[in-house]
């Protein structure tokens, strides 16, 4: 995978990840208000749209996580080869991909749903 | 009053003088951030998060909290100054990116508070 796309999509990833604080600490917040507003937040975060997103954060996650661990790689001084950063390109995105999908059956299994 | 030449003052120190500390401070936070955010992670899915009093007392356990206020901080850390860098790489008029970088780092701020206050506010609060 060209690594001017994997560079700028840590960028993005990383932009989104950052809003992403919004709705961790809101679920914080609820947390600490009581049981009305978490069930509102619970609520919420269960709709279809706040899923969605969820899913995008959790992609997002995957992939910044991956993608910064070959950063660190980098940085020590491994890995700088064209071939070699083609391939750990590659690597992020299956990992990534692969983290993200094994995550969301794990969340649907726990919630019983037919998975 | 220095004897050392005008040169010589500011040999080493590059443009912004403190490049190297924010390099090293966007990997440290990036390496904490590796196990708090998966701890994190697995903890809440774990959990049944729709189940107000297991989230609750799953927060309220000095360990569990300690590590949220953690995450909280390093991740706020992180952003801030990935979000940093991204504003100086690509917004070039001065007046919106001093603009941009103040909005970003009142954010950041608020959100530690916020986030803080929140988690504190459990742990030491009573049980439900």
């Amino acid at each position: 995978m060209y690594t001017m796309v994997l560079s700028i999509s840590h960028r993005i990833t990383g932009i989104v990840l950052s809003v992403g604080l919004i709705p961790l600490v809101y679920w914080l917040v609820s947390l600490a208000s009581g049981t009305a507003a978490y069930a509102l937040a619970v609520e919420r975060l269960r709709s279809p749209l706040l899923q969605l997103l969820l899913l995008g954060w959790l992609f997002s996650f995957f992939f910044h996580l991956a993608n910064g661990i070959r950063h660190l790689a980098w940085d020590c001084g491994f890995g700088f080869e064209r071939k070699q950063a083609r391939a750990s390109g590659w690597a992020v995105f299956i990992l990534a991909t692969l983290l993200t999908v094994l995550c969301v059956l794990w969340v649907l299994q726990l919630r019983g749903a037919p998975v | 009053m220095t004897l050392r030449s005008p040169l010589g003052q500011v040999l080493g120190l590059g443009a912004a003088k403190d490049g190297v500390s924010h390099w090293w401070a966007q990997r440290l936070s990036a390496v904490a951030l590796v196990p708090l955010t998966l701890w994190f992670l697995v903890s809440v899915v774990r959990l049944d998060a729709a189940d107000f009093s297991a989230a609750h007392v799953w927060l309220s356990a000095p360990v569990h909290a300690v590590g949220a206020l953690l995450l909280v901080v390093v991740l706020c850390v992180h952003s801030r100054l990935g979000l940093q860098v991204v504003v100086e790489d690509y917004v070039h008029q001065p007046g919106a990116k001093l603009v941009t970088l103040v909005a970003i780092d009142f954010a950041h701020v608020l959100v530690v508070a916020i986030g803080a206050f929140a988690i504190l506010k459990v742990a030491f609060g009573a049980a439900p």
